[in-house]
C-alpha cells in the first residue's frame, strides 16, 4: 500500500467507541423486538462491531456502500435512519425504506454475493466520471463461494475498478464452517484477480479503520481494487430463526468473547467514566428508536404495486384497482 | 432513412442513441473491436471510444450485474448477451436484482438497462444458439420484453427500449438479421402491437421471426381466398391486449404462433387473455402452433421443430372448420 492516511485522533477513538456501543445495543434491541413479535426476523452482528464500524468510518460521504443483510453497524456510521432500516426487518418494505442516495448506502441485499457485481459496476461508472470516489461491498466468507463474487473480483481486476471487497470472515455461514466454503485462505484469492488481498484482525477497530482507509484511498487514486479479509466471529445466531447449539459447541465461542471488540477498545481508552457515560447515552438512543419504530406506520397492501415500473402498464393499474376494491 | 437489414438498423439505433445520450454505454462479449459476432455493434467502438463501447470478460452474470451498478451511478447501459442459450447465467441477476431494484429502492434508483439478446432459431446454429427465452422474462415483474420482426421495428423499438426508464429485454430474431426493409428512423413506442396485414377470416398472432412467417402463411392462404389478419405483438410486456382483442373480435378466430415450446409458452397467456376478453366473439377455440416440448433440436432437424406454413395453415383450417 503506497498511500498515506492520517492517524485517528483521541476524539475519533472515542467516536468509534460510541458507534460500536450503539451498534451493539441496537443489535440487542432488534433481537428483543423480534422475540416480542415486532420484527419478522433479524440477523444479529454481535462480535463484528469493529469490522463494520471501523471500515465504514474510513469512508467519505461520496463513496458508495453496498451492504449485505447484516450491516447494521455500517448503516449506523453512514447515518441511515434506523427506523427506515429496521422496517425492512419489520416486513414493511424489502430493501429498507431509506433513500439510498441520501447516505450513499445501498439497499439491504439478501441474495448472497450478488450485490458484489453492483459495487463493481458502480465503481466502473464512478471511474468513467473521472474517479476520486470508491465503492465498498460487504459480504461474508460464505459469499466467496458464489460465482457472482468471482465474476465481481474478475471484472474489478480487469477494469481496475475503484472498489474494496470487505469480507467479514465470521467463521460460519449459518451452520457451515469456513473450511467447507474454501480450501484456500480468502485474502489470497485476490492474487488470482490481479490485486492486493489482506488479512486483518477484524476485532481491532483501529486496524480495520487504517487498512480500509488505505484501500479506499488507493481506489480513489485509480490504483484499483483491494480485498480485505477481516477475521472476526459471529458470536450470536445467523438470525433470530437459527439455533447455533445444533452445530457448534459453546466452548468455541468463549475465546472469541475474550477478543470482544468493544472491550478491546475500552481497554485502550482506559476511561471507565467515559464508557459508563456512553452506555447511558445509547440506552436513551435505543429507547427513542424503539418508540419511533413502533409508532411508524405499517405498510399498506396497495404499496406492492408502487415502483414496479416508472409508469405502471394498464394491466398492472387494473390489478391494483382490483385489490383496492377487495379492501374497500 | 433507407432500406437496411435488421443488423444495420440495430447498428444505426445504437449509434444514434450513443450520439444523442452521452450517458449511454454499449458493452458485452466481442462487441468492441470485433463489432459483435453478428456485427450489430460494428464501428461503434471506433466512433465512441473504448470507454463507452467496450468488451467485457466472458461472464454473462457479470455483464448484467455490472450494468445494474452502472445504472446506479447514472449511466444508461445497453448490454449484449451473445446468444439466447447463454442468457441463463445472467438470469439470476435479471430476476433477483435488475427487475426488483426500482422497488427495492422505493423508486429512487431507475434501471434504464437494455439487454440485447440475439434469439430464436432457424439459422442452423449449434446447441444453445436457437432458444426462445421470452417466457422466463415475461413472467418476471419489473421487466419489459420486446421482440421486433424486422428492420423498421428493430430500429424504432431499440431506440424506445434504450430511452425507457425500466429494464427492457430486447430479443432480436437472428433468422431475420439479414432481411432488408425500409427504415423510417424514428423512435417507436413500447407496448403497441401492429396489424401487419388486414384480413377477415382469422387472426394470426406472433412476434419475432414467426410474425414474418405468419405473413408468408397469410399470403399463401390468400391464394385460396382465405383472408388472414396478422398481428405482430412486438412487445410481450406490456402486452397490447386491446389490439389483439380488436382483431379477434373482428375475425372471431385466432391462431397464436411461437418458436418456444408449447407448455407454459407465451401463447398460453395470449390464449387466456383472448378467452377473458372476447369469449363471446370467438367462433372457435384459440389454436397454438409452437415448438414441441423438447430441448431445441440440432440444426439438421430444426426445420421440423419450428412452426412452418403447413402447420400454421392446418391450424387455420381447424379454426375455420370449427362449428
Amino acid at each position: 500500500m503506497n498511500v498515506a492516511v492520517a492517524a485517528l485522533s483521541a476524539v475519533q477513538h472515542r467516536e468509534l467507541y460510541r458507534l460500536m456501543a450503539l451498534t451493539r445495543r441496537v443489535d440487542q434491541e432488534a433481537v428483543a423486538l423480534q422475540r416480542q413479535g415486532e420484527l419478522t426476523a433479524f440477523p444479529p452482528l454481535t462480535g463484528q462491531e469493529a469490522a463494520q464500524v471501523g471500515s465504514a468510518y474510513a469512508l467519505r460521504p461520496d463513496d458508495f456502500v453496498f451492504p449485505s443483510y447484516r450491516e447494521l453497524g455500517v448503516a449506523i456510521v453512514r447515518g441511515v435512519d434506523l427506523v427506515e432500516y429496521l422496517r425492512a426487518y419489520r416486513g414493511d418494505w424489502n430493501g429498507g425504506l431509506y433513500d439510498i442516495y441520501a447516505h450513499n448506502f445501498g439497499p439491504i441485499a439478501s441474495s448472497v454475493g450478488s450485490h458484489s457485481l453492483h459495487a463493481v459496476g458502480w465503481a466502473m461508472g464512478a471511474a468513467l466520471d473521472g474517479g476520486g470516489r470508491a465503492a465498498i461491498v460487504y459480504f461474508g466468507e460464505g459469499a466467496t463461494s458464489e460465482g457472482d463474487v468471482h465474476e465481481a473480483m474478475n471484472f474489478a481486476g480487469v477494469f481496475r475498478a475503484p472498489v474494496v471487497f470487505f469480507v467479514q470472515n465470521n467463521q460460519w455461514a449459518i451452520s457451515v464452517p469456513v473450511a467447507r466454503q474454501t480450501a484456500a485462505p480468502i485474502h489470497r484469492k485476490a492474487e488470482a484477480y490481479g490485486f492486493p488481498g489482506l488479512r486483518i484482525d477484524g476485532n481491532d477497530v483501529l486496524e480495520v479503520q487504517r487498512v480500509t482507509a488505505e484501500a479506499l484511498e488507493r481506489a480513489r487514486a485509480g490504483e484499483g481494487p483491494t480485498l480485505i479479509e477481516a477475521l472476526t466471529y459471529r458470536v450470536g445466531a445467523h438470525s433470530t430463526a437459527d439455533d447455533p447449539s445444533r452445530y457448534r459447541p459453546a466452548a468455541e465461542v468463549e475465546p472469541w468473547r475474550a477478543q470482544d471488540p468493544l472491550a478491546r477498545l475500552a481497554a485502550q481508552l482506559d476511561d471507565e467514566a467515559f464508557t459508563r457515560e456512553v452506555a447511558a447515552e445509547v440506552e436513551t438512543q435505543v429507547a427513542e428508536l424503539r418508540a419511533r419504530l413502533l409508532a411508524a406506520p405499517r405498510a399498506d397492501p396497495e404499496e406492492m404495486f408502487e415502483f414496479v415500473y416508472a409508469q405502471p402498464p394498464a394491466g398492472l393499474a387494473a390489478q391494483r384497482e382490483e385489490l383496492r376494491q377487495w379492501r374497500s | 432513412m433507407a432500406e437496411l437489414t435488421l443488423v444495420q438498423a440495430l447498428n444505426r439505433a445504437l449509434r444514434d442513441a450513443l450520439r444523442e445520450d452521452s450517458r449511454a454505454l454499449v458493452f458485452g462479449e466481442d462487441v468492441g473491436r470485433l463489432g459483435g459476432v453478428f456485427r450489430v455493434t460494428d464501428g461503434l467502438q471506433e466512433e465512441f471510444g473504448e470507454q463507452r463501447v467496450f468488451d467485457t470478460p466472458l461472464a454473462e452474470s457479470g455483464i448484467v450485474g455490472t450494468a445494474i451498478g452502472l445504472a446506479l451511478a447514472g449511466w444508461r447501459p445497453v448490454c449484449e448477451i451473445q446468444f439466447d442459450g447463454f442468457s441463463y447465467p445472467a438470469l439470476d441477476q435479471v430476476i433477483t436484482n435488475l427487475a426488483k431494484y426500482r422497488g427495492r429502492t422505493r423508486g429512487r434508483a431507475s434501471m434504464p438497462v437494455t439487454i440485447r439478446i440475439p434469439s430464436f432459431g432457424g439459422i442452423g446454429g449449434p446447441e444453445h444458439h436457437g432458444e426462445s427465452p421470452e417466457t422466463y422474462y415475461a413472467h418476471t415483474a419489473g421487466l419489459k420484453v420486446v421482440a421486433p420482426s424486422g428492420a423498421a421495428d428493430g430500429y424504432a423499438l431499440l431506440r424506445a427500449a434504450i430511452a425507457d426508464p425500466d429494464p427492457v429485454i430486447f430479443l432480436e430474431p437472428k433468422s431475420r438479421y439479414w432481411s432488408k426493409e425500409e427504415v423510417a428512423g424514428s423512435t417507436g413506442e413500447l407496448g403497441r402491437a401492429r396489424v401487419s396485414r388486414q384480413g377477415s377470416h382469422a387472426t394470426l398472432i406472433a412476434w419475432g421471426a414467426m410474425a414474418f412467417r405468419c405473413l408468408q402463411a397469410a399470403e399463401a392462404a390468400a391464394e385460396d381466398g382465405v383472408e388472414l389478419e396478422v398481428v405482430d405483438c412486438r412487445s410481450l410486456v406490456p402486452l397490447d391486449v386491446e389490439t389483439l382483442a380488436a382483431s379477434v373480435r373482428k375475425t372471431g378466430r385466432a391462431v397464436v404462433v411461437h418458436e418456444a415450446p408449447l407448455t407454459a409458452g407465451f401463447g398460453a397467456e395470449i390464449s387466456a387473455r383472448l378467452m377473458e376478453t372476447v369469449f363471446d366473439d370467438l367462433k372457435a377455440p384459440v389454436q397454438r402452433v409452437t415448438g414441441y416440448d423438447v430441448p431445441y433440436p440440432p440444426a439438421a432437424v430444426e426445420d421440423a421443430y419450428l412452426p412452418d406454413l403447413d402447420r400454421i395453415l392446418t391450424a387455420v383450417q381447424k379454426v375455420l372448420d370449427h362449428g
